[in-house]
């Protein structure tokens, strides 16, 4: 599954970025990297972007740019 | 010798504040990332040897964003003699893994913890020994904000400053240190420095763009490297910039003790954030704060204190008592009525508007510094996205509400070619602080201040935000424009209670600049306009008529050679005056046959007389343009309106020298106390081209004559557009009235909505193709 399927209160960890070039580099400079845990805080309808808690910090990442990350359910 | 000196961290992590505290330099602070774009610098106080040089903001220093294009070339180019590597102690994995990238660089480095305040409070426990000991430099704490450390940490800068770096750099897996080794043996061979060694091994294994194409190395060294980076992503399964990012991370995970206390549960800022931020109370809220924000400032207490200004302090003690001294010095009237009319009445009209200003910048300097407003780019940020647009656009504006300048230039944040030029755009709508008296002005003296005119206020506002976002989904339907929103990751930082030093130095600054302005242009602008308004080139006189036979004046003209005696003969319906005891004439029956002197050329205008002054003639030639728009109806709001090309302020300024009751007499004199007029002048003032400072950093930005004027051209047709559709609607719905103009503001709503709902991928071109085809047809 991808970090786009996760659903709110969703802890994931993150198997692989897929995808290449700036938008890549952008999600992985901020921490969302291979084996590093996810808390999806919210999702909302309609493309708004994602509400996540990475590495101790909040971070918002849109719709699309979730489909790119490969993650793996873990509670 | 001096010492140069880089201040290199992630957005938001305190950079600004620490540079003002060390330099005592006074650069814009703000609590959301991104605020500083370009680079600044500074002597430290204490020792003018050393230059600092503030940054902006990195979360890494790979070459795709403005920012991190600005920090690297720095680094690489100017080599400053140490880095203060600026570390958010409650984000230590993120920042961190900037200090990792920022090792390879060989600079002497200290790290600074900042926001040790709020990592004691929430108990974090940061192990500083280990963290020195794993990177091999020195790591402080500091609170910029508070002041501690802040010595401490440039004093180690300054040290180290003059011997070489010592730290520890590798920090990869054994297979990634292999291949950057192998890289390094194949670059080695020319010209490169030991030092830059290790960092072009990294930015090449990452297959940079920006390093390959810089070295010019041959054929076949590249392919050599190429082999050697195939060849470690072929054994660590990712590509090859994956690899590196990862790596970093797991370095910076394992030199952390991962021990953040209360890390899932709900923190305060979370709670707040559910309500502030939720899907259908955010803007309400919003709209609710800024009201509150409006009232306070426009509506009740700031009205309280410009009225008094006003009406008090310039009305009815500054100006009659420069009078009557200026008189009694025995100064020519002339040069009185510059003074006290024109001069002190255009700058005292601007000036009284400094309180409501003060307090609407103390208001709004607290929501940004406490977090609010950042939330509030979220929110724009989902708005703005729906519509295609960069949630970045929304930084820009936040600033321009203090001054469009920085405001338009803050756009250089944004990656997406259109997305900017859209934003340059648009960001002029947004009212900034020389608009305040505008609003001020509407809002107290047409509508009367208190709720009605903390609403006019809020609605200005809110009309600046509604034209950036109609103009964002008109403008990205047309091809110039179009294009996928840029990639955007945003951060919420976390709610603080607002630091007073903060927010005074803020609110100050911007009523500093304000009232120098006032001081300078404005003070130049309203002896202009008291001359225009005072000279002219033809006086037209009227004859006197008088009744030969009585004696009785028919008709008194105002012909400007009626002074004294012959004034009071014909206050004397042209009889003789005699005295009633003696029967002695006092005095003559006037001369019958008198013709009054007519003037031409530039001369002063004087009492009594009926000529046209220069200002009038330009002023009744511009209303024509806005008649349409109802406060053409009167020739000086135009001329106002036109001279806030010079500085939005000079549109209350000039309405203040021209009018003869000072600011408080405009609203009666020019717009009849009409508050379809005051609307009207008000939406044309706030969309309309803005001043010539904004003008110019606009024509900076776009780097381009054809976009800027195109932006011109777009800010004033819209504001026209505006304007008139409310003037004539209002004028339609409150009186019945309907004529010409009507009907063009109908085309032109309808031609607005047109553009607002048809589906994107629409050009212009196709658009004129269509009516054409239409019109062949008919
Ligand atoms: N509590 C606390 N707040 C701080 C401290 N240092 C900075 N701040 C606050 O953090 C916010 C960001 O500070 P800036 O100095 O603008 O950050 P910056 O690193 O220059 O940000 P960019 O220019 O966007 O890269 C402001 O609201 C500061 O008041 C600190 O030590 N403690
Ligand atoms: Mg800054």
């Amino acid at each position: 599954m991808t970090l786009k399927d996760a659903r709110v209160g969703d802890t994931v960890k993150v198997v692989r970025v897929e995808g290449e070039g700036p938008i890549k580099r952008r999600i992985m400079d901020l921490g969302i990297t291979k084996g590093v845990e996810i808390y999806v805080r919210k999702v909302a309808p309609l493309g708004d972007p994602f509400e996540l808690t990475v590495r101790g910090y909040e971070l918002s990442v849109r719709k699309e740019d979730a489909k790119m990350v490969s993650v793996e359910k873990i509670s | 010798m001096s010492i140069k000196i880089a201040l290199v961290g992630n957005p938001n992590s305190g950079k600004t504040t620490l540079f003002n505290a060390l330099t005592g330099s006074n650069q814009y602070v703000g609590n959301w990332p991104g605020v500083t774009v370009e680079k600044k610098e500074g002597k430290i106080k204490w020792n003018k040897e050393v230059i600092l040089t503030d940054l902006p903001g990195v979360y890494s220093l790979s070459p795709y964003t403005p920012e991190e294009i600005v920090a690297r070339n720095y680094l690489v180019d100017e080599h400053p003699s140490a880095i203060i590597n600026i570390v958010d102690g409650t984000n230590l994995e993120r920042n961190l893994y900037l200090t990792t990238q920022l090792l390879d660089f060989g600079i002497p480095m200290v790290i600074a913890i900042n926001f040790m305040d709020v990592v004691r409070k929430r108990g974090i426990k940061i192990n500083l020994g280990k963290l020195s000991r794993e990177l091999g430099c020195k790591v402080v704490e500091i609170s910029a904000l508070k002041g501690d450390g802040i010595e401490d940490v440039a004093k180690e800068a300054i040290r180290i400053s003059k011997g070489e770096a010592t730290f520890r750099r590798n920090i990869f897996s054994s297979q990634v240190e292999k291949a950057l080794e192998d890289i390094q043996d194949l670059i080695k061979k020319g010209y490169i420095e030991e030092n830059e060694l290790r960092w072009l091994s990294v930015k090449l294994f990452e297959r940079d763009e920006e390093i390959l194409s810089h070295l010019d190395l041959n054929e076949k060294t590249k392919s050599q490297i190429e082999a050697v980076i195939k060849r470690a992503e072929m054994e660590l399964d990712d590509d090859s910039d994956g690899i590196i990012i990862s790596e970093r991370y797991d370095y910076v995970t394992s030199i952390v003790d991962k021990k953040m206390p209360g890390k899932e549960k709900m923190s305060v800022s979370d709670k707040i954030d559910r309500i502030v931020t939720n899907r259908w109370l955010a803007i309400p809220i919003f709209a609710l704060i800024m009201f509150s924000v409006y009232f306070i400032a426009i509506g009740s207490v700031g009205a309280w204190i410009t009225d008094f200004m006003n009406d008090t302090l310039f009305g009815e003690w500054i100006v009659p008592g420069i009078t009557s001294l200026l008189e009694g010095w025995g100064i020519q009237d002339w040069l009185v009525g510059l003074i006290a009319d024109g001069a002190i009445g255009g700058v005292g009209a601007v000036l009284g508007f400094v309180p409501q200003m003060l307090i609407l910048f103390l208001l709004l300097s607290l929501l940004e510094d406490c977090g609010y407003m950042s939330r509030i780019a979220f929110i724009m940020d989902r708005v703005f996205r729906r519509f295609g647009l960069s949630g970045k656009s929304f930084i820009p504006m936040l600033i321009a509400s203090g001054c469009g300048v920085p405001g338009i230039m803050a756009s250089r944040t944004i990656e997406q070619q259109n997305d900017r030029k859209i934003t340059i755009m648009t960001t002029g709508f947004i009212p900034c602080s020389a608009k305040m008296p505008i609003v001020g002005f509407v809002a107290s003296q047409i509508f009367g201040g208190g709720v009605r005119g903390a609403l006019v206020a809020t609605g200005a506002y809110f009309i600046g935000i509604g034209a950036v976002i109609c103009s964002g989904i008109i403008l990205k339907k047309f091809k110039a424009f179009a294009g996928n929103p840029s990639p955007f990751v945003m951060e919420l930082p976390e709610y603080h209670v607002p630091a007073p030093k903060n927010v005074f130095k803020s609110t100050f600054d911007r009523g500093w600049s304000f009232i120098k302005r006032a001081g300078t242009v404005i003070l130049l602008a309203s002896v202009l306009i008291w001359i225009g308004q005072n000279v002219s080139i033809e006086s037209t006189s009227t004859e006197i008529v008088i009744d030969a036979e009585t004696g009785e004046a028919v008709e008194s003209g105002h012909a400007h050679a009626i002074f004294g005696e012959l004034q009071e003969k014909l206050d004397n319906d042209g009889k003789p005056v005699i005295d009633e005891e003696t029967g002695e004439v006092v005095m003559e029956a006037p001369i019958i046959d008198y013709k009054p002197a007519e003037h031409k050329g530039i001369h002063f205008i004087e009492e009594g007389c009926t000529s046209k002054s220069v200002l009038e003639m330009i002023g009744e030639g511009l209303s024509i343009v806005f008649k349409p728009l109802g406060f053409g109806d009167s020739w000086e709001s135009s001329v106002a309106t036109i001279l806030g090309l010079v500085a939005k302020e000079e549109v209350v300024g000039a309405l203040g020298s021209m009018a003869e009751g000072g600011i408080n007499g405009a609203s009666e004199e020019f717009f009849e106390g009409s508050w379809l007029k005051g609307i009207s002048f008000l939406i044309f003032n706030l969309l309309c081209a803005p001043c010539f400072a904004a003008i110019g950093a606009i024509k900076n930005e776009m780097n381009s004559r054809k976009w800027t004027w195109a932006t011109l051209g777009y800010m004033t047709g819209l504001a026209y557009a505006i304007s008139l559709i409310t003037y004539q609607f209002g004028r339609l719905f409150s009186r019945g009235e309907f004529g010409f103009f009507t009907v063009i503001a109908i085309i032109l709503f309808v031609a607005f909505f047109y553009l607002l709902l048809k589906p994107a991928k629409f050009s212009l071109v196709n658009l004129f193709k269509k009516l054409f085809k239409k019109e062949s047809k008919a």
